[in-house]
């Protein structure tokens, strides 16, 4: 059986995806191009990498709180994470989320895991997370 | 409002206050009496379409409201260079924050200009050094509000009750020692920007409580302090003892508990500081110099009047660019002295309404910029693709009359 980890629920949905583990925290403003969904931030760990449809996991948020309006931009233009998973509540990211799905009706699931949970992650696998916070891997198979 | 019964634009903004409520824990909302809106001063298509959603649906203020920069300098972006297409959504989404009821300001040092908060007043501002002003200096309660929480804060006149909302929140957990420096050094702005600059490296969104700093302080200088420090770090509130007025005491500031760390600021961590926000050398040839990073007040234009008139005539390079950037009211105040024609032939290019960040104003092709800010000095080699030379005011001057860096000792040791 597949190991499934609890996170807590910052703001609720359905999401599949890749992972795209990060041991940096980020800023999305000045940290990911609104336009490309692509790290630009030249100190991060993962800067050229892709976080379309993934779920994008890092420890924390930090910088900008203009970090909500390039989630809400990268939503409106399709190149959003399927998720996000963080170790600290990322307030102003749960805030681009929660404008992102009152405006166009579509939104970025958020959680927060404990550090050994993120610990555990395993950048590259595949993962399915529910609306109650189940995180789970997914084979090739499906 | 959540039920929409006073619309949909009501509905919006309360269903967002009520959701990031549950997403920070808070258990209530509050009412807040005054909001400075930070979102105006965003370009793409999701920034105005979302105040247009709000705008179109009948959403206005309920809480007197400011404005923090647009896009671009409204009446003179056409002669700045900016590209049409973008000069005409700025100019939308301007009209659109109009619409809703708020002072059309358009700055981000509104604490000089127009709104003055209270002492202890519960409010909701955007822009992060404002934020820390109004924190720090005026005793008001905001935490630093995102885009668009700021927005839908003025509409619905609530937000959740959590942070620096909460007296308990407001200790600090630094204590700030500030020994050895030459009571001189604190003369230039630019020493109060280096100290903001540490102070941000090293405590990252902590409230720190700084000691050992000057009485006798004026607005601009802590402008310049709070301004590095919440560029470098996310401070959004600085105890200053004997100055703001949380601080009548370090004891006081830390609510009479012990520090998390003290640290101790010297005339080498000083120096370091501003080295650390310096990527040029002296001699460099510099090709646009910053002013007014946050807005200029009418004593930071006074400033720049006596450098320039000491300097006999002298004027800009050639191939340098002087950008002078402030706000509409203390434009209108140093025209009234003849500063702003005086500077202007002294060959700077006036801009107001917005900043370097936020509307394509500095040559595409500048390689080095000086400025006295702190502030323009961290975001600049990221944002602009430039080498800085930060300096006091009067080095910015000089720099931008020779074309090249000019560096004067500040004497930091007693």
């Amino acid at each position: 059986m597949e190991h499934v980890t609890a996170a807590h629920v910052i703001v609720g949905g359905n999401a599949e995806g890749e992972l795209v583990k990060s041991t940096s925290p980020i800023s999305f403003w000045g940290g990911v191009d609104p336009l490309s969904g692509l790290i630009i931030d030249r100190r991060h760990d993962r800067c050229g990498d892709s976080i379309v449809g993934s779920i994008f996991a890092f420890p924390e948020e930090i910088g900008s709180s203009t970090a909500s309006a390039v989630l809400v931009e990268l939503v409106r233009n399709g190149h959003a994470p399927a998720a996000i998973i963080t170790c600290k509540v990322p307030t102003v990211l749960a805030l681009g989320t929660i404008i992102a799905d009152e405006l166009y009706h579509s939104s970025v699931p958020i959680f927060s895991v404990d550090q050994a949970s993120f610990d555990s992650l395993v950048d590259g696998s595949r993962l399915r997370i529910s609306e109650k916070g189940e995180i789970e891997a997914v084979g090739d198979q499906g | 409002m959540l039920s929409g019964e006073s619309g949909e634009a009501d509905r919006f903004a309360m269903s967002v206050i009520t959701r990031m409520a549950k997403a920070v824990g808070a258990s209530r909302l509050i009412s807040i009496e005054q909001a400075h809106l930070d979102a105006c001063a965003l370009m793409s298509d999701s920034s105005l379409e979302f105040i247009q959603h709000i705008v179109e649906n009948g959403g206005r203020v309920r809480v007197p409201t400011t404005l923090n920069m647009v896009s671009l300098d409204l009446d003179a972006w056409r002669t700045l260079g900016v590209p049409e297409d973008f000069g005409n959504k700025a100019t939308r989404i301007a009209e659109a924050y109009k619409r809703l009821g708020a002072v059309p300001t358009w700055t981000c040092a509104p604490y000089q200009v127009f709104s003055s908060p209270r002492f202890g007043q519960q409010i909701a501002w955007g822009e992060s050094n404002a934020v820390a002003y109004a924190n720090s200096v005026l005793g008001a309660r905001t935490n630093r509000y995102g885009d668009y929480m700021d927005v839908c804060a003025a509409i619905t006149g609530r937000v959740p009750y959590y942070g620096l909302h909460c007296e308990a929140e407001r200790a600090a957990t630094y204590l700030v020692k500030v020994e050895g420096v030459n009571p001189g050094a604190w003369s230039h702005t630019a020493s109060w920007a280096t100290l903001g600059h540490l102070l941000g490296q090293e405590i990252g969104s902590g409230i720190p409580a700084v000691e050992g700093l000057p009485r006798a302080v004026v607005s601009d200088q802590l402008k310049a302090l709070l301004a590095a420090a919440a560029s470098s770090g996310g401070i959004a509130l600085c105890h200053l003892v004997g100055i703001t007025p949380e601080a009548p005491s370090a004891k006081a500031a830390l609510h009479g508990k012990r520090p998390e760390r003290t640290i101790r600021v010297g005339p080498e961590e000083l120096r370091a500081s501003w080295e650390d926000l310096s990527s040029a050398s002296e001699g460099d040839r510099v090709d646009a110099v910053i002013l007014g990073c946050p807005h200029s007040s009418y004593h930071e234009f006074e400033t720049m009047i006596q450098f320039v008139d000491a300097m006999g005539g002298a004027s800009v390079s050639s191939h340098v660019q002087l950008l002078v950037i402030s706000n509409a009211p203390m434009v209108a105040l140093a025209r009234r002295n003849g500063w702003i024609e005086k500077l202007q032939a002294f060959g700077a290019i006036l801009v107001h309404d917005t900043c370097p960040f936020h509307s394509p104003i500095v040559a595409r092709d500048a390689r080095t910029i000086a400025t006295d800010s702190g502030k323009c000095a961290y975001y600049a080699p990221g944002e602009l693709g430039v080498q800085v030379a930060f300096g006091t005011t009067r080095e910015c001057l000089l720099a931008a009359v020779r074309g090249q860096v000019v560096r004067e000792e500040i004497q930091w040791s007693m």
